[in-house]
């Protein structure tokens, strides 16, 4: 069995048996249901609720996560592949699952007790329960630890005041994971029912990204959070990071998925596209810009394969998911570019993705930790200094 | 009940097909392959039969070792044991001798339904089936589009005639039914299913230790080729409705681009 798709390295062997089956079967789904409805969910700014309950059935949320909680158990490479084949289709597709698995299942499974894993992470893995993950306010976004929102102690509890903003299925999601400050100044991480009085999440209107994605403020004036529905396990800014080191990494896996399909949208244009009496495939100019998006796509599904690796092995550092997300972001970005170029005036059509996934990838560009973000936490990681603190 | 679903692994359609030099085969080592088409709504109807009825599914193909594959892609999707025939020249058996390899690896089986695709993609005999009810005394139905358990002993079919006609007919138990595609949708591998697939098992038979008496190949292959591809343009004339109704019947029925 082979990797399907762009492999110009041969790298299947790298895979498992049932990472290739898993690429398979969700290439197959997503080919047949999602790429025929994708197109008029971005126009309608829609997101395709329906399909929340298939990601459920098809495994697809949580499914690095154990077993016994209903999910999948499958290594870091899969979860990679999947993210790979979502983002394949739109970015707003694999956000959804990004959310749900790495930042509100994952949460509650590293940090959470066994009441609430036992009582969330099954809904969540069948896409019952739809999560969202409340960490960015409105002056509060590459420096989280400014955060305003404050978690005040009451009887039986704590009371929410704040807002969140930028927050993805905010609007549609059962359960927030919510990070605010309690008076000792520390953060820590809240599961809060979106049902509860005073919480509200209005939908942020008006987005040229992420179309097919919700994206909302939450909304918190003296939302009552029962004692037990605070993560026992982690207090500190290592709580949130944590959670965006793994969302990070399906990011790096998916944007590598959008600049494949852009790829091979540019290619197949260009050896069809006749100018001057031949395929504009070969002129050279065309030529060198394919051969560069191969290049570095290429070199981008290295580093995420090695970093998942890593991240199977128990080795991974966090330093080596920022240079995953910044470049494989970077790159489907320069990507979405060139392909707009080969396919000249098409190139802004809707017949083609290429505009959508270029509208897309300005978002991923930026969220789950700038571009820039991940230049300085590397660099610190090499120099030894910090260039923010 | 106790089903087999026979599954061929075949060229995918978006596949390059280039042939040998001496035209007799084709090139392997460029082919993409894939389960072929009908056996996957075959292999869909044995699983929602055992869901509503209870029983076994089991997966079997004939052919060289990457056909083992179609039958994992099965048991990721809930079947519950594989039959993999091991035969890596099983391009050169005919239908009957294929057949005859079939009815050897299958006949200690005792299955209640063999269901297989109506036919294969790639040589399009549609015949396996049938040579299967005879062999091993079963009854038959073929270009079968439902299904409906009536008890232990009997199944009722309905099956696709010619002009958009149905009939239903009814069966006794064992028997050997062809599925037409269309008949239901296929489901997709789960990622739980996947994981499960290496605990199930696949019994292996070698295709040379199964007695094959009498399976001698009555047909020969000659030569194959690929059709040439001609420029064709054709006029539809009448009036706006007329056009637009040929139009229509030429992109669904000819070209089928929808």
């Amino acid at each position: 069995m082979k990797l399907l798709g762009l492999d110009y390295t041969d790298i299947s062997h790298a895979f498992s048996e049932e990472e290739l089956m898993v690429q398979k079967t969700v290439r197959e789904f997503v080919d047949s249901e999602l790429a025929p409805v994708i197109d008029d969910h971005f126009r309608e700014g829609s997101f395709p609720f329906d399909f929340v309950k298939k990601f459920g059935e098809l495994g697809l949320l949580g499914i690095n996560l154990p077993t016994e909680y209903g999910c999948a158990g499958m290594s870091n490479l899969a979860y990679g592949l999947v993210c790979q084949e979502l983002e394949r289709c739109d970015s707003g597709i694999r956000s959804f699952v990004s959310v749900q698995g790495s930042l509100v299942m994952y949460p509650i499974f590293a940090f959470g007790s066994d009441d609430q894993k036992n009582k969330y992470l099954p809904a969540l893995a069948s896409g019952e329960m739809i999560g969202c993950f409340g960490l960015t306010e409105p002056d509060y976004g590459s420096n989280p630890s400014g955060m305003i929102t404050r978690a005040t102690k009451t009887t039986g509890g704590y009371l929410l005041n704040g807002a969140k903003m930028w927050i993805t299925n905010g609007s549609i999601a059962h359960l927030a994971v919510v990070w605010a400050k309690t008076e000792d100044g520390k953060i820590h991480g809240f599961l809060v029912d979106t049902a509860s009085e005073g919480f509200s999440a209005p939908m942020m209107k008006n987005k040229w990204s992420l179309r097919a994605s919700i994206t909302s403020e939450l909304i918190f004036n003296q939302v009552f959070v029962p004692e037990e529905n605070m993560l026992p396990s982690v207090s500190g800014l290592k709580g949130p990071l944590s959670c965006l080191n793994q969302a990070r990494y399906g990011i790096g896996w998916g944007t590598l998925g959008a600049a494949m399909a852009m790829y091979e949208t540019a290619l197949n244009y260009a050896k069809t596209r006749i100018q001057f009496d031949r395929p504009i495939a070969g002129f050279q100019l065309t030529q060198e810009k394919l051969v560069w998006m191969l290049t570095e796509i290429t070199k981008a599904q290295l580093l995420a394969l090695q970093v998942g690796k890593n991240k199977d092995s128990g080795t991974l550092r966090h330093q080596q998911v920022s240079m995953l997300k910044r470049n494989n972001t970077w790159v489907a970005r320069e990507c979405a570019k060139l392909a707009r170029e080969i396919l000249g005036a098409n190139g802004i059509s809707g017949e083609y993705p290429i505009m959508r996934h270029l509208m897309n990838i300005e978002s991923v560009y930026t969220y789950e930790g700038t571009h820039d973000m991940h230049t300085l936490i590397m660099g610190e990681d090499i120099t030894g200094t910090s260039a923010i603190r | 009940m106790k089903i087999c679903v026979l599954m061929k692994q075949v060229p995918d359609n978006d596949s390059a097909i280039i042939l040998s030099n001496d035209s007799s085969s084709i090139k392997l080592n460029d082919i993409t392959w894939c389960t072929n088409e009908s056996d996957t709504y075959a292999l869909e109807e044995a699983l929602l039969m055992k869901e509503a009825h209870g029983g076994e599914v089991v997966a079997c193909s004939f052919g060289r070792e990457s056909s083992q594959q179609v039958i994992k892609d099965a048991l990721a999707k809930g079947a519950d044991r594989g039959l993999y025939i091991s035969e890596e020249e099983s391009d050169g058996f005919d239908i009957l001798s294929t057949a005859k390899i079939f009815t050897q690896a299958l006949k200690d089986e005792n299955f209640d339904l063999i269901f297989s695709g109506l036919q294969s993609n790639d040589s399009g005999n549609a015949q396996l089936g049938l040579l299967l009810a005879e062999m091993l005394n079963m009854s038959h139905a073929a270009l079968v589009m439902g299904t409906e358990v009536l008890n232990d002993t009997r199944i009722k079919v309905k099956q696709e005639l010619e002009g958009g006609w149905f009939q239903w007919t009814e069966l006794d138990l064992p028997a050997s039914i062809t599925i037409q595609s269309g008949l239901n949708k296929p489901r997709y591998a789960s990622l739980r299913g996947i994981m499960m697939m290496k605990k199930k098992p696949i019994d292996i038979f070698d295709s040379s230790q199964i007695d094959s008496t009498g399976s001698k190949n009555k047909i020969f292959l000659d030569k194959m080729y690929i059709p040439q591809k001609v420029k064709e343009t054709t006029f539809i004339e009448g009036t706006p409705d007329e056009i637009a109704s040929k139009l229509g019947d030429l992109m669904i029925n000819d070209i089928k681009v929808f």
